[in-house]
């Protein structure tokens, strides 16, 4: 993997993106395209599925970079997500080392706790590359872990360097691609954001989500994947516990190709709606009557517009 | 600061502007410290001002922190970089010692309050805090002309303000502490910490020396707090204001949220530590005291907007009302369902328990009862103080035995 220049201007951003299958807004791209010059992370906050995670694995391609992925839950300590250290690789070298009876302490010490002892998490990874390019560092769904992480994080966004007590501080020689995303489950706390670029990841309007439909599941026709992305659309102002993401829409659009269907119709729309909406609630809401409708004007826009 | 937007074409001129922006931003409320400033300079030069959105993109992600912030940079923008002659008077405006103009009737949206008071600074630059409070918490509500109706809290007589401030010495809620995920050092734990052993190793030069132990550390779970202050709940308002300005101050991750006809998070107002200054800004942050109740309606908006934010991590909710409902227990029950299967725990505190013969007649109690998991008492200092012992108590699982009064209400339903 041979790693790719960062991209000039905004317009490059787009147009490398979209190359690797991701359909930014120019806002979207103007973000990504500032944190890759100015070497601030990114942090992107948004509903589920509206595709924050899908971009750092889509900027990992395009660049050529490693991705290095941290997933964040509660409890998330610095052995899981920095180092730690390889005990029985040291019990056994403590072991040795009496065997061959030259029980120093202080030498024993300084043996063990090197480098050779050390695994690497991902941000340690992220931090010292094993060759190529800086990669780039994922850390996803930041919200899920609790505020001693976050305050962990500050010392390597703003420094780009962990400190093990053991060994001090290893510092990154090319400041990683970071990437941060949160489902704002909690709000982050100021601190982390100030350190990174703060983008908003809504949901797609039509005409770009019909392109990600239409780039993503090929197997659908135009016709239906104009029905699909305006019935979305359609649902997404419906007040609703959970609105579909843009990973919802292509779901449902690879169901409906697999149901061998080639336009929308209210009953279809019934027996697969479990692949857009997750909550019986709203399950519930789209009744019979509402789905009729909305087929209906999905059908008619997506045939106004084939016909213009 | 490197002449670094001078390099950019507009030169000073630009830096400048951007300078004044971020000042209108600050003066709104947004924190856009000089670093920030600094920052936003780079991203501009970054990409350039050959198109107005790329421009905006690059302000917005530096300026930007939270989501709720955007709406009024989006105000802002657009005055500030769109009308020239707009931008003009405001430049001026922002002058020092220039303060007297208010910006003219003539620009096309509704100005936020907030903004309008950040483009045009009352002459006075220090007010009594209740008084600036109104401009300040109009913000984010997208609604400035409504009437904000307030409500004075009266001054409290001597007496009666130190036995509330005794009572908040006092009051702790006790609420239990759960497992968490977090490990701490412990002389006798479950978990082994084999970093802390292989130290001792070492010191002891490979010799055997005892196992180091760690174990589960414990913490108490967020607490969200949803009050009811509609014209049926207005007695207790003001007790029971001071009591949420106690438990939101008495720990981290407590979350208050009143409601009447509609539903306002006073979290950040609570956090003052001076109780008065907090429940003036509480007052003038709420529109609706002493007004219907629609508990469905706020219950459902608090589902859509809030719980998913607020009650990630296993959250005790404490709803306080007396379920006396507008709507009559419309959509109550479904909104209370989902309420209920969000939250860790669901606890209504209902002040009309205080009398004997209360019965579960209106509609709204009767909707909400199957869904809670505890009912007490909330009128007077003294069952405040219970409802801090009633935490102490081992939990009670969903669906098994409860207090008295819930048995009593769930009877008479």
């Amino acid at each position: 993997m041979s790693a790719v220049a960062v991209p000039s201007s905004v317009d490059s951003v787009v147009l490398l993106l979209e190359k690797h299958d991701y359909f930014a807004d120019r806002r979207l791209a103007t973000s990504v395209f500032l944190a890759l010059t100015m070497g601030r992370p990114l942090f992107l906050e948004g509903e589920a599925g509206v595709g924050k995670t899908e971009i750092a694995k889509v900027l990992a391609t395009a660049l050529g970079r490693e991705l290095v992925r941290l997933q964040c839950y509660e409890g998330l300590d610095t052995a899981s997500a920095v180092y730690e250290w390889n005990y029985p690789r040291q019990m056994i070298e403590i072991r040795l080392a009496e065997a061959q009876g030259k029980v120093d302490r202080e030498a024993l010490a300084t043996d063990i706790f090197t480098e050779r002892f050390l695994i690497r998490r991902p941000i340690l990874k992220a931090l010292v590359p094993q060759g190529g390019a800086a990669p780039v560092l994922l850390i996803d769904e930041l919200d899920r872990t609790d505020e001693p992480f976050e305050a962990y994080l500050l010392e390597v966004l703003a420094e780009y360097q962990v400190t093990i007590p053991e060994l001090g501080a290893i510092v990154a020689p090319v400041p990683p691609i970071v990437v941060i995303t949160s489902n704002r489950t909690r709000e982050i706390h100021d601190a982390i954001k100030r350190r990174c670029l703060y983008h908003w990841v809504d949901y797609p309007n039509a005409a770009r989500e019909l392109a990600i439909v239409r780039r993503k599941v090929p197997g659908a026709n135009l016709r239906l994947s104009r029905e699909v992305v305006a019935f979305t659309q359609r649902l997404r102002a419906m007040d609703l516990f959970k609105a579909p993401g843009i990973a919802e829409t292509l779901d449902w659009a690879e169901a409906l190709v697999a149901l061998d269907k080639i336009a929308l119709d209210p009953e279809t729309v019934a027996n697969t709606l479990g692949a857009l909406l997750k909550y019986q609630d709203d399950i519930g809401a789209v009744t019979q009557e509402v789905a009729t409708q909305l087929v209906g004007e999905a059908r008619r826009e997506a045939a106004a517009e084939l016909g213009s | 600061m490197k002449p670094l937007a001078a390099q950019a074409a507009g030169g000073a001129r630009l830096a400048e502007n951007i300078l004044h922006f971020a000042r209108v931003l600050r003066a709104a409320g947004l924190p856009v410290g000089p670093a920030k400033v600094i920052v936003a300079l780079e991203a501009v030069q970054a990409v350039g001002i050959e198109r107005r959105e790329d421009f905006r993109a690059a302000l917005e992600s530096v300026l930007i922190e939270r989501h709720e912030q955007q709406a009024l940079f989006d105000q802002a923008f657009e005055l500030y970089w769109r009308n020239p002659r707009l931008l003009e008077r405001m430049m001026q405006l922002l002058l020092p010692k220039v303060y007297t103009r208010a910006p003219r009737a003539d620009a096309e949206a509704p100005l936020s309050a907030r903004l309008a008071e950040a483009l045009a600074p009352p002459r006075v630059p220090e007010q009594e805090p209740g008084q600036q409070e109104v401009t300040v918490d109009a913000a984010f509500t997208f609604s400035p002309r409504e009437v904000l109706q307030t409500k004075d809290f009266e001054s409290m007589t001597t007496a009666e303000l130190s036995e509330v401030k005794a009572m908040i010495a006092r009051l702790r809620l006790p609420v239990p502490e759960l497992p968490i995920r977090r490990t701490v050092a412990a002389s006798r734990g479950s978990i082994v910490d084999l970093r802390a052993t292989l130290r001792a190793m070492t010191a002891a030069g490979g010799t055997v020396v005892p196992l180091a132990w760690r174990q589960r550390r414990r913490r108490r779970p967020p607490l969200v707090v949803l009050c009811d202050i509609s014209g049926s709940m207005d007695r207790y308002s003001r007790m029971l204001l001071f009591f949420l300005h106690a438990i939101t101050n008495d720990r981290d991750r407590v979350h208050t949220l009143l409601f009447g006809t509609r539903l306002t998070n006073i979290t950040r107002h609570l956090k003052r530590r001076d109780v008065d200054v907090a429940l003036a800004r509480v007052s003038a942050a709420v529109s609706d005291w002493a007004g219907g109740t629609r508990i469905g309606a706020c219950l459902g908006e608090f589902n859509r907007r809030w719980s998913r934010r607020l009650l990630a991590q296993g959250a005790i909710v404490l709803l306080i009302s007396d379920g006396l409902d507008s709507d009559v227990g419309e959509g109550l029950a479904a909104e209370m369902e989902r309420l209920a299967k969000s939250c860790r725990r669901l606890i209504w505190l209902n002040p009309l328990l205080r009398y004997e013969k209360f019965e579960a007649r209106p509609a709204g109690i009767r909707a909400m009862l199957p869904y809670v998991d505890e009912l007490l008492p909330v009128h007077n200092l003294e069952s405040l103080k219970q409802l801090a012992t009633a935490f102490a108590q081992p939990h009670a699982t969903r669906g098994m035995a409860r207090t008295s009064g819930f048995d009593r209400a769930r009877r008479a339903a």
